[in-house]
């Protein structure tokens, strides 16, 4: 099971534990999180589940490519943050 | 009674705190903060029940609503309007930009209460152009799709933002099933109908467009619309080309020629009880958008628009670059006090319609809307 983190910056508006995940893809994983924490969702993607512009999402250390439907692999210990882009301040 | 300000960095609550400081600020004063460091985009404080709504802008994390219900202490969020998926067909594109338009809530502008008859029924103007209703005090929210589906959107712009916004929306207190609402940039639309069908308002003037264009209904740009509650057919107009006057509920508009110092500005409110009498804070068009020769004023007309009272005193006459923005200026429900806040953070008082003004603070964060409590 991969492991979902998000930044210190979210906390501060809606509570958002670290918690592992299942799922095979980012949307996946990021879906299932939601799933028990649904008040977290708008906060990281928009309704048409598309990331946030200003929000990054990373899976190993690197930037995922898809922000529009996170079809990127997860593998099983994997570590996913959710960050604050620095782009718009 | 007290005044709630949403600003840059927070919702702040002014109220008196029987303490006059060294500004001379009368007695007002910051008595509480909410969401300190979100922008607060709209606020509406609902005289039917006492619920407080708050809209925020949080960049990178989108917009988000919370409800503070009557004697509570706190707010909790609740829904927000939500876009439907834009068609693989969809041809709108602002014609400024030549850039689609994203069919997600980028802003939420505005909020008004429905009437006094439909309780639970509120109102929300948002930017790319959407309008929506709840019936449950914002736990669900519904697009109107009668005027998102106008072929005539296609037509909106952007004034100031990157997409048309609805900053108006008013019901007429009459009759539950009028509206009347207001589109930058995109003109003012009305219904009879509860929002079924829609008519555009006529008789408004731009200068932004070539001369034959200028009476053209869609593409004009009305910065703020107020109706008088008692007399709910007058409708007041602050337009980025002037000041107008409706007196059959926003359908058709008279241009007031003259109103000192400039006709040019953001905010217009209506006397609540009496149809003649309505403010407004002029600026310098438009290039420029500061108080005309540094001095703040408010103009305020007790006849209709045939004349105004350039009303200064307790404002700052020189050098004051203050600008308010078109939700920054409120009268409470007595027509007597006003409240007026500024892009530069200063809050500005008048317990006598706007013959003196006490400036309260001058360390807000930009202020994007004011509204009284009651």
């Amino acid at each position: 099971m991969a492991v979902l983190h998000f930044t210190r910056a979210l906390q501060r508006h809606v509570d958002a534990p670290s918690e592992r995940v299942d799922g095979t893809t980012v949307r996946a994983a990021l879906d299932g999180y939601f799933e028990r924490h649904p008040e977290v969702r708008g906060y990281v993607v928009d309704e048409r589940g598309i990331v946030r512009r200003h929000v990054a999402v990373f899976v190993g250390g690197e930037p995922i490519a898809d922000r529009d439907a996170q079809s990127d692999a997860v593998g099983p210990d994997t570590e996913i943050h959710v960050m604050q882009a620095l782009s718009g301040g | 009674m007290s005044v709630l300000v949403g600003t840059r960095k927070g919702l702040f609550t002014v109220d008196r705190t029987g303490r006059t400081g060294s500004a001379g600020n009368a007695g007002y004063g910051v008595v509480a903060t909410e969401f300190l460091g979100a922008p607060v985009t709209a606020v509406l404080d609902d005289a039917r029940d006492g619920t407080t709504y708050a809209a925020l802008d949080h960049g990178h994390f989108g917009v988000k609503l919370h409800r503070r219900d009557a004697g509570d202490t706190s707010f909790r969020e609740i829904a927000v309007p939500e876009y439907p998926e834009r068609p693989a067909d969809a041809t709108d594109i602002n014609p400024m930009s030549n850039q689609a338009v994203p069919w997600a809530l980028q802003l939420l502008w505005t909020l008004a209460p429905g009437h006094t008859d439909q309780p639970g029924r509120l109102w929300a103007g948002t930017i790319p152009g959407g309008l929506f209703r709840s019936d449950d005090r914002g736990d669900s929210w519904e697009m109107v799709r009668s005027l998102w589906d106008r072929p005539e959107r296609a037509e909106w712009m952007g004034g100031g933002y990157d997409w048309g916004g609805i900053h108006s929306v008013s019901v007429d207190p009459r009759d539950a099933r009028s509206l009347t609402v207001g589109v930058s940039i995109g003109g003012v639309w009305c219904s009879d109908d509860d929002g079924t069908t829609w008519e555009l308002g006529t008789g408004l003037r731009n200068a932004y467009l070539p001369p034959e264009q200028a009476y053209e209904p869609g593409p004009q740009d009305p910065h703020r619309l107020d109706r008088c509650s008692a007399d709910p057919d007058v409708v007041w107009c602050q337009h980025h080309n002037g000041v107008f006057r409706s007196t059959d509920g926003g359908r058709t508009y008279t241009e007031i020629e003259e109103r000192p110092p400039s006709t040019f500005g953001f905010a217009v409110v209506a006397h609540p009880h009496d149809p003649a009498t309505a403010w407004f804070v002029p600026a310098q068009a438009d290039e420029q958008r500061i108080p005309v020769d540094g001095r703040m004023v408010v103009s305020r007309t007790r006849d209709g628009g045939e004349s105004f009272d350039v009303l200064g005193t307790g404002l700052p006459d020189q050098h004051a670059y203050h600008l308010v923005y078109r939700h920054a200026l409120a009268v409470d429900s007595a027509g007597e006090r006003l409240a007026m806040a500024s892009t530069t953070g200063s809050l500005f008082v008048s317990d006598d319609a706007g013959d003196t003004w006490t400036h309260v603070t001058s360390g807000l964060p930009p202020v994007a809307c004011v509204t009284w409590t009651d």
